[in-house]
Formats: C-alpha cells, sequence, structure tokens
C-alpha cells in the first residue's frame, strides 16, 4: 500500500503540473481529470474509499462536466483549435494506465490502508448526520444559493433584452431579411 | 512507518497546492485560473483527509464532503461569471478586467 501511495502521488504532482503548464484549455482540463483519479488513489490507500469514490463521481464527474459545458458554451474555436493532434493521447494514457494498474492491483490483493484501519462509509454517515448535521444543512444552503446565483449572474439581464428586442425591432422596421432568423441566434448566443 | 507516509500525504497536499497556486498567479485565461482554484482547494481536502486518517477519526472525511460541496458552488459561480466576463470583455484573459467600469 506504502507503493501505491507513492506511485499515485507522483502521478498526481505530475498531472497537476501538466494542468498548470499546457496551452492548450481542453488539455489541461483533461489533466485535471487525471490529478482528480490520482487524488482519489491516494484517498483509497489512506484508508477513505467514500471519499475517493466521492472525488471520482463529485469532482472528476460532475465539476469536471462543468468546465467542460463552460469551454463549450463559450465557444472558443476562435480563440484557439479544438484540434487534438495525433500524439496529444500519449501523456494522458500512460499516466491513466499507471492509476489503472494500481487499481487492480488494489482489488485484487489483500492491502492494509496507511493509517492501519480504513474509516468507512458508516462511520462517515454517523459523524455527518450526528455532530455535524448543522454543516450539512448549511452546505444544502450554500448549494441552493450557489445555484440561484449562477442562474442570475449568468443569465441575460433586462436591459440587455430591452436592447435586443428594440435591435429587432428596428431590423424588422428596416425589412431586413435575417430578422425571422435572428431570434435563434440570440437563443443559441445565450 | 505508516506515521511516515501520513507525513508525506501531507507534503503530497502542501505540493499540490503550491503548483495550483504558482499556475493561479501565472496563467491569464479565466478557467485554467478555476481550474488551479480546485487544485488548492482539492489539496486542502487532502490534508483534511491525511489528518483524519492519521487519527483513525470520520471528521478529516466529514470536513472533505465540506469541501466538496464549497468547491461546487465555487465552480458553479465561477463559471457563469466566465461567460458574462467572456460577453462583455470578449476575451477571456483576466488581464483584460482591469477597468473598474460599469
Amino acid at each position: 500500500m506504502t507503493a501505491l501511495f507513492y506511485i499515485a502521488a507522483v502521478v498526481a504532482v505530475l498531472s497537476t503540473l501538466m494542468v498548470v503548464t499546457r496551452r492548450h484549455l481542453v488539455h489541461a482540463l483533461l489533466y485535471l481529470v487525471i490529478s482528480l483519479f490520482a487524488v482519489a488513489v491516494v484517498f483509497y490507500t489512506l484508508g477513505a474509499p467514500f471519499v475517493a469514490a466521492l472525488e471520482v463521481i463529485v469532482y472528476a464527474g460532475a465539476i469536471m462536466m462543468l468546465f467542460l459545458f463552460a469551454v463549450m458554451l463559450l465557444n472558443l474555436q476562435a480563440d484557439s483549435p479544438l484540434r487534438v493532434p495525433r500524439t496529444a493521447w500519449v501523456g494522458p494514457a500512460i499516466l491513466v494506465a499507471i492509476l489503472l494498474a494500481e487499481m487492480i492491483y488494489g482489488l485484487t490483493m489483500e492491502t492494509q490502508p496507511l493509517a492501519g484501519a480504513e474509516v468507512g462509509p458508516q462511520a462517515v454517515s454517523e459523524a455527518l448526520y450526528g455532530p455535524y448535521v448543522l454543516g450539512v444543512e448549511l452546505a444544502s444552503m450554500l448549494l441552493l444559493a450557489a445555484l440561484i446565483g449562477a442562474r442570475h449572474v449568468a443569465a441575460r439581464t433586462s436591459d440587455e433584452e430591452d436592447a435586443a428586442a428594440s435591435m429587432e425591432r428596428g431590423r424588422a422596421a428596416a425589412g431586413t431579411p435575417s430578422s425571422a432568423q435572428s431570434p435563434a441566434a440570440e437563443e443559441g448566443d445565450a | 512507518m505508516a506515521a511516515v507516509s501520513l507525513d508525506h500525504a501531507l507534503v503530497l497536499a502542501a505540493i499540490l497546492f503550491a503548483i495550483g497556486f504558482a499556475g493561479l498567479l501565472t496563467r491569464r485565461n479565466l478557467i485554467v485560473v478555476l481550474a488551479c482554484i480546485e487544485i488548492m482547494l482539492n489539496a486542502a481536502g487532502l490534508a483534511f483527509v491525511a489528518a483524519g486518517a492519521r487519527w483513525g477519526q470520520a471528521d478529516g472525511q466529514v470536513m472533505f464532503l465540506f469541501v466538496l460541496a464549497m468547491a461546487a458552488a465555487e465552480v458553479a459561480v465561477g463559471l457563469a461569471i466566465a461567460i458574462r466576463f467572456r460577453q462583455s470583455v470578449k476575451s477571456l484573459d483576466i488581464d483584460d478586467a482591469d477597468k473598474m467600469r460599469g
């Protein structure tokens, strides 16, 4: 288990360095996914399997999905071509293969966590809904506030809608033929 | 031996935090800056989990869950701001946000 920890730690540091140094945005985000996977393996070797699973599901799954959605919404093709060179997959593939070998080894061999005893999901849930239940409520309110705040920030303000509507009217008055398809384009922008 | 490895987990958290911080200071792309903040939050969570594993308590993992919820909230609002930024400034370079105009 000690060897697993050190290999995963090296993979985490390497992939995080790649996140910071890659010029291409999508490459950096994909290296970030590998970094999160490596940290999940570190959690597993530390005797925290529940947190390791959450790291993969929430961080590498949900949060990175948000990042990729934002990249798609921002429509970055104009800034940087999204064409991936043919050799770009080599680095991530090697790092992920190391993590996969570690995972197979950890699942098939009888391994002992570094801390001696692992703290399983049951102990975490009992702590979470026992002494920390107020924190769970606060976290839920924080997430609700973030949901509403993100919608409010990203949505078009009423000023912009007025401007867009007046532009529409001006275009319709001038008899521009493109006025029929412009609402669809505006929707795409939003 | 086990205690040494747990100390090394804290060292790993410090290294990851330092890399994230260096990226935050040097990169100018708003999305990459948000990703670096994610790296730093993840490193802080790693320190929590390592400390919790050191004492065999679940509290470290509970704290990591709170860090996780906060990171999700932060990235949702941050990416919404990135979309607005792109619409108004027409770029993602945070150095273009140096004018305090409405």
